[in-house]
């Protein structure tokens, strides 16, 4: 049985698995992070510990899609608004009760040596396993020289690590804001500064959008709104770029807690293959509660088990090397699609996409036979769009009638509904295959060039060195 | 235009509750999401009136409740009621890619609803051309589906059209012969309204009957359109068919939302075994009666009706005998009536009466319900308008007839489709009229 618990991550905290609830409202208080450890997770990073503020109401809006709630979230929420003695008092008894859950206290504070010291001793004496430093939270608190104001300049980012790892009994991690040109100089910045490990993405400054019958940008806090920071689903591709860029440089990897749009255990097991240690959560977490990680943790132990990966270890890391600057990829490699006619439902999406979006090669000509040569020979999508909308159509009201119209052929859809590829005008582009709505239908198949694997590196080296040879 | 023939009647409204209740907004958002959006879309190419479906339906998904109620009655002025009494099972629905995924197709027809119930709550107009951008002048006779599809279309083109009804109301069986739980009268009515407003003239309570007639229309007017559905119900043709009790089934659907039938009792026989039989049957239960059977001389396998309705009829309760014809209608106990029927069998390929199989059915109304015939013999003796197996004679594509000032479309031509069939053959005359209009004038 595949043990999914974590050992010693950046270099001193353990958990029974690597699904931590991330600095949130989740984490909010004692109470809260001791029903999430009954529910099954690992560990818990508390909402971020400083002097109490005030919040706003409202503070959260969504962005939904295609009639499913929350593809993207975002809040205007700013840190603890509890004072720091009553989430200590609370620390302390969670760890008391639940000595094998990992418990880091997010931080942030003023801007001073002092004020770093005094919290980083509080509340590792209170029994923090670990510290995640606040540098990324984007809105409110960046205005007051905290948060993602840090985060932003590495040298801030520097200095407050240092000054932490000056108390620090416990592993430090820095957590990274995504609100920067480029997220490795602020990483190596905290490697530089002596942090123990990372968590990375923070939220991604945004405005979901407007009401448009008041003009208001959402949250409304009457009448007007702010940036706030944006996570759940749509940010994870995001994330995963940015935990790759981090963790395939020398100078800003460290242990890497991977945070954004993780909601299941596919989601995580991505993190964990780009090298990530733990992961956090939050919005899945706010849109269904704590039991998603009941799930989290099986899917996770079955896919283990199905690979054959005994301990997170096994498989952590392992497609970190496949990513690749571009120049570094097989010009010489060629796929193309392939339509099973078995499987086509006759939607004709993959026609559309490929002859508005993509180059030209998918045709409707299964009747009237494939037409070899240029691509304006062939019908343009409009043309049959209007022919069928001109033609005469009556309703089947005999069951002779009805039984013509709903006669089957021999694939399951009317042959002329079924997509042509012409193979040779083919690019492999992968998005009819994209587009296609049955699972299965539409694969990108290998086909044998002749030719030898050349990267365009090569290829212009290759140049280069010809054109020194001719000018010596 | 008077509704005061349509009751307000919260028995009926109880009895005939609606088959399928409407979408909520976030429900039809839902279901909208769920649409593929396929290219050159089967549904759109199974619509007798190629209703752009996946266009409306995305634009219910989008909010554009405008734009989505525009898209259908851009391409069917009846949408409302096409939404309601299609047999979207055997059209766009059943021709929705989703059933290839073992899916539930989109419910196209909820979702159309949808957009025209929104539509009609707003208030607005359908847009036309501006009054005078031709000068053509037709008559439709006939107020059902195909005229009034006829008529709109030329009214949004900018030409004048007026509808001759012989009836109180127009709406054709839209009005008078379509189950209420499928369409209330009420809800045709909404939609001649928005036709009316369009600019189409309605003359109601008018016969056309005479040569005279015919002649007054041909000066007044530039060209006829023909839209005169299926004439009287064929008869039986046995004894006692005339008999009080007897009733056909139009009749009898036309007398119940109309207020004038409230209430049935005892035993029901119907005749035939098509989908207006089983409107019937099913209204006769809903209106009181203990037991009702259809009598249908072929068997399960070859009845007209769709699936669905047959399902529909069997959870009403409505009982069926198979391979049994009535020959004649009698007068038994009490005043009640006697169906005599026998059972016949198919021998190759024609019906005989099983010898010694009589057998007499004591009941208290007897409906007819075996197709209808047309009424065209004026037409075709003085215009020379051809009528052939009882259809008149026109050009598929633009519904002329064998005299060029006379269109046609609808029943009276296909034998008996469905209402959007007659909004699709009403809509091809129009625009046909107005080619026609156009070269006349160049």
């Amino acid at each position: 049985m595949p043990d999914i618990g974590v050992r010693n991550f950046a270099g001193g905290i353990s958990s029974p698995n690597p699904f931590w609830l991330a600095s949130a409202p989740p984490t909010n208080t004692g109470e809260m992070i001791m029903r999430a450890f009954d529910a099954g997770w690992g560990g818990a990073v508390w909402k971020t510990i400083g002097e109490p503020i005030t919040n706003v109401s409202s503070r959260y809006s969504a962005t939904d899609w295609n009639g499913q709630r929350i593809m993207g979230f975002n809040n205007i929420e700013l840190i603890s608004d509890r004072t720091v003695e009553q989430n200590l008092r609370e620390m302390d008894e969670v760890k008391k009760r639940y000595p094998k859950n990992a418990v880091i206290a997010s931080l942030m504070v003023a801007s001073t040596r002092e004020a770093w010291h005094e919290i980083v001793t509080r509340t590792e004496d209170a029994g923090a396993d670990g510290l995640e430093l606040n540098f990324g939270c984007p809105h409110g608190m960046s205005e007051r020289g905290m948060g993602s104001a840090v985060g932003q300049v590495p040298e801030y980012a520097q200095m407050i690590t240092e000054w932490v790892k000056e108390k620090a009994r416990t592993p430090v991690l820095v957590k990274l804001t995504p609100n920067i040109s480029d997220i490795r100089t602020v990483a190596r910045a905290a490697k530089r500064g002596g942090a123990d490990g990372l968590s990375a993405i923070n939220t991604i400054n945004s405005i979901t959008g407007i009401d448009l019958d008041t003009f208001v940008p959402r949250p409304n806090v009457d009448g007007k709104s702010s940036h706030g920071g944006y996570c759940g689903p749509a940010v994870k591709p995001i994330a995963l770029n940015m935990v790759q860029q981090i963790l395939a440089d020398p100078e800003s990897a460290l242990p890497l807690s991977g945070i954004g749009g993780i909601g299941s255990w596919r989601d995580a097991a991505e993190f964990l293959l780009l090298g990530c240690g733990t992961v956090q959560v939050c919005t899945a977490v706010m849109h269904y509660g704590y039991r998603i990680v009941e799930d989290m943790a099986e899917g996770l132990d079955n896919w283990m088990r199905e690979k054959g990966f005994k301990t997170l270890e096994d498989f952590r890391g392992l497609s970190l090397h496949r990513v690749t600057e571009w120049k570094h990829l097989n010009l010489n490699y060629k796929i193309v699609a392939h339509i099973d006619e078995q499987k086509c439902i006759g939607c004709d999406l993959c026609h559309i996409a490929c002859w508005d979006g993509a180059h030209q090669c998918i045709h409707l000509d299964r009747v009237t036979g494939p037409v070899d040569g240029h691509v304006e020979l062939h019908p343009i999508p409009a043309v049959k769009e209007a022919e069928s909308r001109a033609s005469i159509a009556e309703t089947p009201v005999t069951r002779k009638e009805r039984a013509a119209a709903f006669a089957q052929g021999p694939y399951p859809t009317p042959f002329e509904r079924i997509p042509r590829v012409d193979e040779t005008e083919c690019v492999g582009c992968n998005l009819c295959s994209l587009v296609c709505p049955v699972e299965g239908c539409i694969t990108m198949v290998q086909v044998d060039t002749g030719l030898k694997p050349e990267t365009w590196d090569e290829r212009t080296r290759g140049a280069e060195c010809v054109t020194q040879t001719q000018t010596s | 235009m008077s509704t005061a023939a349509i009751p307000h009647d919260e028995q009926l409204r109880a009895r005939f509750g609606e088959l399928k209740p409407a979408l909520t907004a976030q429900a039809a958002v839902i279901e909208a999401d769920r649409c593929l959006n396929c290219f050159d879309a089967p549904c759109t190419a199974a619509c007798p009136t190629h209703i752009d479906v996946p266009g409306f339906i995305k634009r219910i998904a989008s909010g554009n409740l405008r734009g989505s109620a525009l898209r259908i009655l851009n391409a069917n002025i009846l949408g409302a009621s096409c939404a309601r009494v299609c047999p979207v099972d055997v059209l766009c629905e059943g021709a929705c890619v989703l059933h290839r995924q073992n899916r539930k197709p989109i419910q196209i027809a909820l979702l159309q609803r949808h957009a025209m119930d929104a539509f009609w709550v707003s208030g607005e107009a359908v847009p036309v051309a501006a009054p005078g951008t031709s000068d053509l002048r037709v008559a439709c006779i006939g107020g059902g589906p195909a005229s009034l599809a006829c008529a709109a279309e030329l009214c949004r083109q900018g030409a004048r059209a007026t509808v001759i009804e012989r009836r109180e109301l127009p709406g054709g069986l839209n009005t008078y012969g379509v189950a209420e739980y499928k369409l209330r009268a009420a809800d045709s009515m909404h939609e001649v309204e928005m036709i009316r407003r369009l600019g189409v003239e309605f003359r109601c309570g008018v016969d056309v009957d005479s040569a005279a007639a015919l002649e007054a229309l041909e000066a007044e007017f530039d060209f006829v359109f023909l839209g005169l559905g299926l004439g009287a119900m064929q008869r039986l043709n046995i004894p006692g068919e005339d008999a009080e009790g007897v009733m056909n089934a139009l009749e009898l659907i036309a007398a119940y939302k109309t207020g004038h039938l409230r209430e049935l009792h005892g035993t029901v026989m119907v005749v035939g075994a098509g989908n207006t039989a089983i409107d019937a049957a099913n209204a006769a239960r809903r209106l009181g009666a203990d037991t009702v059977y259809m009598l249908y001389r072929r068997s399960e396998g070859e009845m007209s009706a769709f699936d669905f309705e047959y399902e529909h009829a069997k959870q009403e309760g409505v009982q069926f005998l198979w391979r049994r014809q009535p020959v004649a209608v009698g007068r038994g106990e009490h005043g009640r009536l006697l169906l005599e029927t026998v059972q016949v069998r198919e021998v190759d390929g024609k019906l005989e009466v099983v010898p010694d199989s009589q057998s007499a059915i004591a009941c208290d109304l007897v409906v007819p319900a075996i197709g209808q015939s047309p009424l065209t013999q004026i037409l075709q003796e003085l215009r020379g308008v051809e009528v052939r197996h009882g259809k008149i004679v026109a050009d598929r594509a633009t519904g002329q007839t064998g005299n060029p000032r006379y269109y046609s479309g609808g029943d009276c031509i296909n034998g008996g489709r469905e209402v959007v069939d007659a909004v699709a053959g009403g809509k091809r005359a129009a625009l046909a009229m107005l080619k026609a209009a156009e070269v006349t004038h160049a």
